[in-house]
């Protein structure tokens, strides 16, 4: 059974460089680099000391907080550094990687005749608990708490997101093991969402509720999915997981290997010929972007992850744990003359001000990191929802989160909202306001203030 | 070297400087700033708030042009110097250079005296602020001018200006804090401060007023009535108007609000531009069509006679109240400004239609200052927060009864 979701509200940004549909084995990392910012909210506790080596599935350091939570190494080496920032924060893990990798075996896991403690107890044990994530708040889930229905969204809406369909073909078995053990998990339903039109891997697996969603960008986002079909109460929790991580989990089940290897996409109009690759999380991002990618010394910015919610990266950094693509376009810190008043074609905009996409909805923009103005006080009102779904109102949530008043946070639909919900308003905002920003603060806020 | 890397070191020179909001603001009206995204989102759409206010600007040329012939226009018909119109729009008696001229001259020097003074002060507080000088005031500074009468005296106007924009919106935070609008602020402030030169039969035609302290100082000369055609109707008079002068705007009336054709035409462009908002714009019409349709129904079923204060103006066609004074004007430039409206789309519409019903009933009430739309749009200002909060608790209601249904 299945049921469609068509969102009206939206907007997709198509864009130059998408990647071409075929594989490579990208040039083994000599080192993989492991940041514990990329688990939001986490207080690393170090297991494993520099100098020490460890199997790939090997623990590098658990949360402080929730000490079952363990991050595991995605490869085998030596900890040749453990770099810190202020306060002796732990700012990465550097691994130097074995020439033959070796894992740590978590045995094959019999999901069916397993009780959820068992499962929840393998998939901390076993280092993929990370993978699993909480709304409200955004956060990794928490263990002790039951969640109302689990959510995975199989259909990539963003600009040039690597294509769901394309990097699961093949993985059905993993993914109906990782299906199956988080079933156990919820009392609810595990929904999952699929392009209309795809011809998605998930869709033929047992144990879900399947959703076929269509629309603009962010139709794909897991957010979206949760707000049409199950919106999160003040004190109900619900979890998500990306889809290219099922493969993860279900490799774990199946074979008792933790094997962080995943496809990733590199994507954008300066790569010279954009193309998928099987990597692994951590990996230096130099082994994907140089061979028919990126001019090395050329003006771009590398982004770990889409354009809209992707950490930037120096090109001497690595692949974050979560994505599975690679921007990379133009810098764009030029001035351009007359550029507030004059004609614009060139790039993309909702409004009509003199700014020309709307006639042509099909073409692909080559979009480049300059701002387009200044950031200002919120002035236009109208403009975010046209781009946003949800069953929120985008500019009073933001306000309420900057002037931090808890209760109309609570009470406008804060418990349902993460940062990238706010990627469409933030990339139209006139004022430039750093939306998803505000929203991660808010977000601390509350886990500070309310837990 | 060029001009771009010189002001590209300049910028940098002063990046710390006491005077460097004044110098980024001069800075990137050439150019678009270099800033880049940080974390977030990587790209970011075209629009600025340059772009948006510059929009709002170049909707209202064609009524500041028009503005320019028709002071001149006024004029000369008033001494006499030439026919009133005949041939509708492009009539030869309107576009002549002479009419052209004398609204030029006596426009302008409104225009640079509302922007000079305006921006000044926005420069000035940015730099005691320490924040980057906001667009706000492009627009304001454009609006001004349009909605004040011909012969109003610049030092006035300068006064009005420095009220309006300190009070109106520099206490309040400055651009996008502000309560009420800025032009209106400004308006009213004239309206309530220096009210002869506000209203009256003598202010809206460049030359009467000299005229009847010329004829005061006893010269034999003839009045010049620059009467607009709500104060005619306030005293229940003969309107000496037909309705395609009053649509097309060969009327007396403040510089830029006669011309409903040409506002109706910045609308449509500000709507298409997806700037102005079409909610407010057409429930405000509604709700200006509403009012009129009671008052003519009023008048109608015989309640009042027309020895009634109110009778003229009841007794006006409902639509006749959208083609006079400044009810178009206010509708299309003013009610819309997305800072002091209504917020959320709902209340949008509830917000327009209250300043359209209640410009009407203001107009038809207050025979003395027969403009309501100011008043209307300055009210609702107040009461859009509370609109907004109405609708908002919806939203808020809505997901706390999600809640109670799953308890339950």
């Amino acid at each position: 059974m299945s049921n469609d979701i068509r969102i009206k509200k939206g907007l997709d940004i198509k864009l130059v460089g998408e990647a071409e549909k075929t594989v490579e084995q990208a040039v083994i990392s000599n080192y993989c680099t492991i940041r514990p910012e990329d688990f939001h909210g986490v207080i690393p506790k170090l297991v494993a000391k520099e100098g020490t080596t460890v199997k790939a599935g090997g623990v590098l350091f658990f949360d402080k907080s929730e000490e079952a939570i363990k991050f595991l190494s995605p490869v085998s080496g030596k900890i040749v550094e453990v770099v810190r920032g202020p306060k002796r924060r732990i700012d990465a893990i550097k691994i130097q990687a074995d020439k033959a990798q070796a894992f740590e075996d978590f045995g094959v896991f019999n999901v069916d005749a397993a009780k959820p403690e068992a499962v929840k107890a393998h998939l901390l044990a076993a280092g993929c608990w990370p993978f699993v994530k909480q709304r409200p708040y955004d956060v990794i889930a928490n263990p002790a708490s039951s969640p109302k229905a689990i959510f995975i969204s199989g259909y990539a809406s963003a600009p040039l997101a690597a294509d769901l369909d394309f990097t699961l073909k093949g993985k059905e078995a993993e993914l109906q093991a990782a299906v199956s053990a988080l079933g156990k998990l919820t009392e609810g339903k595990v929904h999952v969402s699929v392009g209309k039109n795809a011809n998605s891997p998930l869709a033929g697996l047992n144990g879900i509720t399947l959703h076929k969603v269509s629309g603009p960008h962010p139709s794909g986002n897991v957010g979206t999915l949760i707000n049409k079909v199950d919106p999160v109460n003040k004190g109900e929790v619900v979890w998500t997981v990306n889809a290219q991580d099922l493969v993860v989990i279900g490799e774990l089940l199946l074979t008792g290997k933790f094997n962080a290897e995943r496809i990733v996409a590199l994507v954008g109009s300066s790569v010279e010929k954009p193309r998928y690759f099987k990597t692994i999380a951590g990996s230096e991002i130099a082994t994907l972007i140089y061979d028919k990618g990126v001019s090395k010394g050329g003006n771009d910015r590398i982004i770990s992850g889409n354009v809209l919610t992707g950490k930037q990266i120096r090109p001497d950094g690595s692949l974050d744990f979560y994505s599975n693509v690679v921007s990379v376009i133009p810098e764009g810190d030029d001035y351009e003359l007359f550029g507030w008043n004059k004609p614009v074609f060139n790039k993309v905009s909702t409004s009509r001000a003199l700014t020309f996409s709307w006639l042509n909805p099909k073409k692909k923009y080559d979009l480049n990191t300059n701002t387009n103005g200044e950031h200002r006080a919120f002035v236009t009102t109208g403009t975010y929802e046209e781009v946003f779904p949800l069953d929120i109102f985008p500019m009073q949530i933001l306000k309420a989160c900057m002037y931090q008043d808890l209760d109309e946070m609570e009470a406008l639909g804060m418990y349902e909202v993460a940062p990238e919900d706010f990627a469409l308003t933030e990339f139209v905002c006139v004022s430039k306001q750093p939306h998803q920003k505000i929203i991660r603060e808010g977000l601390d806020l509350m886990i500070k203030e309310i837990g | 070297m060029s001009l771009k890397n010189k002001l590209h070191i300049l910028k940098r020179k002063y990046r710390s400087k006491k005077m460097a909001p004044a110098f980024n603001a001069l800075h990137t009206f050439l150019y678009l700033p270099n800033e880049t995204t940080h974390n977030g989102t990587h790209i970011k759409a075209a629009d600025d708030l340059k772009r948006t206010m510059n929009t709002v600007i170049m909707a209202m040329v064609p009524c500041l042009l028009f503005g320019m012939f028709n002071a001149g226009y006024q004029h000369h018909l008033a001494l006499g110097e030439i026919q009133s119109v005949t041939g509708g729009l492009f009539s030869a008696e309107f576009w002549t250079l002479d009419n052209f001229m004398v609204g030029f001259w006596k426009i302008i020097p409104l225009v640079i005296v509302s922007y000079g003074v305006g921006l000044l002060i926005e420069f000035i507080f940015a730099i005691i602020n320490k924040h980057e000088v906001e667009e706000g005031y492009l627009v304001t500074g454009m609006l001004v001018p349009l909605i004040v009468p011909i012969d109003i005296p610049l030092w006035m106007l300068a006064v009005a200006v420095v009220f309006g924009v300190v009070i109106g919106k520099e206490v309040f935070g400055g651009t996008g804090m502000n309560i009420l609008n800025p032009a209106l602020t400004i308006r009213a402030f004239l309206f309530f401060a220096y009210p002869t030169w506000m209203s009256g039969d003598k202010v809206w035609v460049h030359g009467a007023v000299e005229r009847d302290q010329a004829i005061a100082a006893g010269q034999n000369l003839d009045a010049i009535s620059g009467e607009t055609i709500l104060g005619a109707l306030a005293q229940s008079k003969e309107v000496a108007y037909s309705t395609a002068d009053m649509f097309l705007g060969f009327i007396p009336g403040s510089v830029g609000e006669t011309s409903t054709l040409l506002i109706i035409l910045g609308g449509l462009f500000l709507v298409f531009a997806k700037i102005g908002s079409w909610r407010i714009m057409l429930s405000s019409v509604i709700g200006a069509i509403v009012m009129g349709l009671i008052f003519n129904q009023v008048v109608a079923s015989g309640w009042i006679t027309e020895s009634s204060n109110f009778y003229g103006l009841m007794s006006a066609p409902f639509w006749e109240h959208l083609i006079i004074g400044g009810f178009a004007f206010g509708t299309v430039f003013m009610a819309t400004d997305p800072v002091t409206a209504s917020q959320t789309n709902k209340g949008k519409w509830i917000y327009g239609f209250l300043v359209g019903f209640i410009s009407i009933m203001i107009r038809v009430f207050n025979p003395a200052y027969p403009e309501g739309v100011m008043l209307a749009i300055l009210l609702m200002n107040v009461f859009a927060p509370t609109i907004d909060h109405y609708v908002v608790q919806g939203n808020v209601k809505k997901r706390m009864k999600r809640v109670k249904v799953k308890t339950a």
